[in-house]
């Protein structure tokens, strides 16, 4: 039987389960209790069992419309799509608190399943903490947020009919993000047990880094995701709105960022082990007060969520016990951890310290943009903003030394480098640079863009010699280069497509900086030309969808009198819900987007004007790409042997045959 | 050695206190937004004790002469000044308590983006609370004055001074708790001048 | 309280509903190309007030339209942009500024990119340049200890 009922049951059950998940596994690291030990892994895989059967109940009332439900008749309706109603679960607090843990629990099953080859101590311990923070997240959704409540009488349909949330990029956004912010819950809890343990080596970060990665690249292609659907489905060209809840991505990100790098140094050379632990703890404190501070109303946001300052009481709790619990174990046993490792400065570790400082300064400052409204008013009682002019302003000129530093990083050495082989190797990097800003010179205006258009230049250049230098392209001979190539690391690959990523995507960001836009009211037979093209509005007319009816544009664009395309924007009008959208129509040739949006039609029949939006974005699509290469390159250092969680496991099991 | 390891031990304390910190300035805003004391969404004029700014405005229709600054200026009691729409749903219900308020202190208003018609029926229902009202059809007053929606109130002393300003409905509550007082001082005050 | 706010909450979530025309009517803007692109320019550095983090010239609400409106009024007028910008924040504060003016209040807010990085830095060079003091010969209670701990961390 599926139902509600079993739904909350089976919720309950899995805070049981993961309370017991807590506590067992713990105890017997701390008794070297074999049979408890082994409990720890059982547990997390039952206990994501039971969340996922309360997961499934409550997409099954979803689709089976029972209105009863609360959740269910707020946020669906009958008329609904299918997939809107699946997806729908998730598109509200209840939901999405739920999906929350349902990946938390999946995280814990994860190390339980990929994590064979830890130390049975420390896989317990891991597995414990991550048991606990579910613990904590699953008592908050039953006891503040219960997502299978219950209305009485039932509504004979939902109201949930939002049109602007039926939208596939707003529904496959928050799984895609949640696992990100989620997955770093294991770096987290890999912090948290070696603080327990005592103990950071060259093996903690090994078995730490494929999971900070694979949490790095959903979170990645989670912002990216987020910010390519504001981009088609606001309608204003915008992308970034330096809103409290993005900033709420890119903090973790950020910090997520710099842990991916730290931990390297920390595999290699067994150095920076106390700040990578902070790190780790850092990131998924970040994720979580960001998550869920935006809930409390605190921070205002433009991405309505139902605030309710009961809720935020609680997670400030549940916070304060998580956070505050394993910062206070830092501070306590972080100092007896030993640091190894000489470097000079100048060297990849130095560079990948850079790395860290830039990275975390950015972070700071975004915190510090986020926070200071809210602690202005409290503090001082004074009302002030911190908007887009502010962040861009502090934080470009963090992100130049950024990229000039991230091509010279994969370039050096462990331990000490020379000037003079790798000031040769960047050669043609540096070359590239120069052109590119004389071409960024003619056609970028300001100087942050250019600077961060060379920067970005610099950064592909440099990672792409560096490929070739490894791949052994100068020696003009295929077979050799495959040899190599077949013995380079995946990861080798995976860091390079990342950089390139990156400056693709503020390729993108410089490019989106010289967007052209131009409002105009036109009669059909006009027309209007702006960046080169010619736009001529055909004609308007009218359709009429499922529970809408359209006003829907016709747009040839041409250039130098040649058809280019043929555009439909149109506007949506949701009369039952007295609501309308627009659908931005976008042709890319992957260099730059042709954006047209239609608004008021003023006047009637043969006399009637229609508002226009035009836009010429140049390297919009390379903002979303970038971040795409980069969570391949991420994905891509995953399927690296090397980094396999399961390596370790594997080789003994071969072992374990052959002896037999 | 050892005040090595203390400076060790005292650094690695910092981010347990940033985060306790940060953390009981949430928990002042949460409590704060429970009990009413913080508003996230407050935005603090900057007209306080200033003088009013230069306006002038013609009335609603059969509603009497608008009014100007100098109208304001030239009064010898407090004033209270409501910005208010017909279109605004807290407007509506603020009506019965400017009704009481009205009683204790003339209230002025200003009718905010109205259509003249829509504003004046809006007024004469039920009675005016508004000893003087007029019309800013463009909104343009109402952005001198730095309003950012309605109702919006603010107490005008004599002189033009502005003593006080509410960005939310006014309830008889407010005006005993908050406004009163002012009154009561600026007038003590004024007495022994 | 909050509900005092109605009409204009429900403005507000217009302003995520339905943002698609920030600028609706061309005959808002100004015939000159250059100074409405001043305009904009301004505009982009001005809250909507009743909007969340979203500046006048990307927001839908009415009363954005308005101090748009105000702002091409003044940038056609001559006035430069300081002055627009102070006539706003005459009226409504230093909230109305989405890049809030230096001052006692904000030192820490500008000053973060820059403390920020110089106590990273610091932090990094001190660790860095302290290290090298620490590595030179071992003392004997040190090798006898490290003689200790040897074994057991060559044990898992």
């Amino acid at each position: 039987m599926i139902g509600p009922e079993e739904g909350h049951f089976a919720l309950a059950l899995a805070c049981v389960v993961a309370l017991a998940q807590f506590v067992l596994p713990l105890y017997g690291a701390s008794r070297h209790d074999r049979r408890l030990l082994a409990l720890a892994p059982l547990l997390a895989v039952s206990q994501f069992i039971a969340l996922a059967l309360s997961f499934f109940c409550l997409v099954w009332s979803a689709t089976h419309d029972d209105f009863s439900v609360q959740n269910v008749a707020d946020n669906s309706a009958i008329a609904k799509p299918l997939l809107y109603k699946i997806t729908g679960t998730w598109g509200n607090h209840e939901g999405s608190i739920l999906l929350w843990t349902l990946i938390l629990g999946l995280c814990g099953a994860a190390v339980a399943l990929f994590g064979r080859g830890l130390p049975a101590i420390l896989r317990a311990r891991v597995i414990a903490i991550l048991g606990g923070v579910s613990a904590g997240f699953q008592l908050f959704c039953l006891l503040t947020s219960d997502p299978f409540a219950r209305v009485w009488p039932a509504p004979t349909d939902g109201r949930g009919m939002n049109p602007l949330l039926q939208d596939p990029g707003l529904a496959f956004h928050p799984p895609i993000l949640y696992t990100g912010y989620v997955g770093f819950a294991v770096p987290f809890a890999f912090a948290v047990a070696a603080l327990i343990e005592g103990r950071v080596d060259a093996a903690w970060a090994r078995w730490v880094r494929p999971w900070a990665v694979a949490a790095w690249s959903f979170l990645t292609c989670g912002i990216a995701l987020g910010s390519w659907w504001s981009y088609y489905v606001l309608g204003w060209g915008g992308y970034w709105f330096w809103d409290p809840v993005e900033n709420a991505s890119l903090i973790p990100w950020l910090t997520g960022t710099a842990l991916v790098h730290s931990s390297i140094v920390v595999e290699k050379r067994e150095a920076l082990k106390i700040w990578t632990v902070l790190l780790a703890i850092a990131t998924f404190s970040f994720s979580l007060s960001g998550t869920f501070l935006v809930r409390s109303g605190i921070l205002n946001s433009v991405h309505a969520f139902a605030n309710d300052p009961a809720r935020g009481v609680f997670i400030l709790g549940l916070l304060a016990v998580v956070i505050g619990g394993s910062l206070l174990l830092f501070a306590w046993r972080a100092p007896a951890l030993v640091s190894g490792g000489l470097f000079a400065p100048f060297s990849r570790e130095g560079a990948l310290v850079l790395n860290n400082i830039l990275l975390c300064s950015i972070c700071a400052v975004v915190l510090t943009g986020t926070m200071y409204p809210p602690f202005m008013q409290l503090l001082f009682n004074r009302t002030i903003s911190v908007g887009k002019p502010f962040f861009d302003a502090a934080t470009i000129p963090l992100t130049i030394p950024l990229l000039a530093a991230m091509a010279l990083g994969t370039m050096l050495p462990w331990k000490r480098a020379h000037a003079r082989p790798v000031l040769r190797r960047l050669r043609l990097a540096a070359a590239c640079a120069v052109i590119a800003l004389g071409v960024a010179c003619w056609t970028l205006s300001g100087l942050m863009p250019i600077l961060c258009a060379v920067g970005a230049v610099w950064v592909i250049a440099a990672s792409l010699t560096d490929l070739a230098g490894r791949l052994g392209l100068s020696h003009f001979n295929a077979a050799h280069t495959l040899a190599r190539a077949r013995s380079l690391p995946r990861s080798a690959f995976g860091a390079t497509l990342a950089h390139i990523g990156a400056g693709v995507t503020v390729l993108g960001l410089c490019g989106m900086a010289q967007a052209q836009h131009a409002i105009v009211e036109v009669r059909p037979g006009h027309t209007e030309t702006l960046g080169g093209y010619q736009w001529t509005l055909l004609g308007v007319h009218e359709a009429k969808g499922p529970n809408y009816t359209s006003l829907i544009a016709d747009i040839a664009v041409r250039r130098h009198g040649r058809l280019v395309t043929v555009m439909h924007p149109s506007k949506r009008d949701f009369a039952a819900q007295s609501q309308t959208t627009t659908e931005v129509s976008i042709r890319t040739n992957l260099l730059w987007d042709l954006y047209s949006v239609i608004g008021d039609r003023h006047g009637a029949g043969s006399a009637a004007t229609y508002v226009l939006r035009l836009h010429v974005n140049p390297l919009a699509p390379w903002m979303w790409l970038g971040g795409l290469i980069m969570a391949i390159g991420g994905f891509l250092s995953l399927s690296d042997r090397r980094l396999r969680v399961g390596a370790a496991r594997r080789t003994a099991q071969v072992r374990g045959v052959a002896a037999e | 050695m050892s005040e090595n390891v203390t400076r060790r031990r005292m650094l690695m304390t910092l981010p347990v206190l940033a985060a306790a910190g940060i953390g009981a300035g949430f928990w002042k805003m949460l409590s704060g937004m429970g009990s009413g004391g913080f508003d996230p969404r407050a935005i603090h004029t900057p007209m306080l004790d200033r003088p009013l700014p230069d306006f002038s405005l013609p009335g609603l229709p059969d509603q009497g002469n608008g009014f100007g600054a100098a109208d304001l200026r030239a009064q010898t009691r407090p004033v209270l000044l409501n910005f208010f729409a017909s279109w605004c749903i807290p407007c509506v219900a603020e009506m019965p308590a400017l009704r009481e308020i009205a009683a204790h202190i003339p209230v002025w208003g200003i009718a905010y983006k109205d259509k003249p018609d829509n504003a004046a029926r809006f007024v004469a229902r039920d009675g005016s609370p508004f000893t003087r009202a007029a019309l800013d059809l463009s909104g343009m007053t109402a952005i001198d004055w730095g309003v950012t929606g309605v109702p919006e109130t603010f107490l005008i002393l004599p002189g033009g001074r502005i003593a006080w300003h509410g960005a939310s409905e006014l309830t008889q509550r407010t005006y005993e708790t908050q406004i009163a007082p002012v009154v009561r001082d600026a007038m003590t005050q004024s007495a022994v001048k | 309280m909050r509900r005092a706010r109605l009409a204009w909450m429900a403005a507000g979530m217009f302003c995520l509903a339905a943002p698609a025309f920030a600028v609706d009517d061309p005959s808002e803007m100004l015939p000159d190309a250059r100074q409405e692109q001043r305009a904009e320019a301004i505009g982009a550095q001005l809250r909507c007030l009743v909007c969340q983090n979203e500046s006048i010239e990307d927001s839908s609400a009415d009363l954005a339209r308005d101090l748009r409106h105000v702002v091409r009024e003044h940038v056609a007028k001559g006035e430069s942009d300081q002055q627009i910008i102070d006539w706003m924040t005459r009226r409504y504060g230093e909230f109305i500024r989405l890049k809030p003016r230096l001052s006692a209040a904000t030192v820490m807010l500008w000053g973060m990119p820059a403390l920020a990085l110089i106590a990273g830095l610091a932090i990094a060079g001190a660790v860095l340049l302290r290290r090298p003091k620490a590595v030179p010969p071992l003392s004997e209670e040190e090798r006898r200890r490290l003689a200790e701990l040897s074994p057991s961390t060559g044990n898992d």
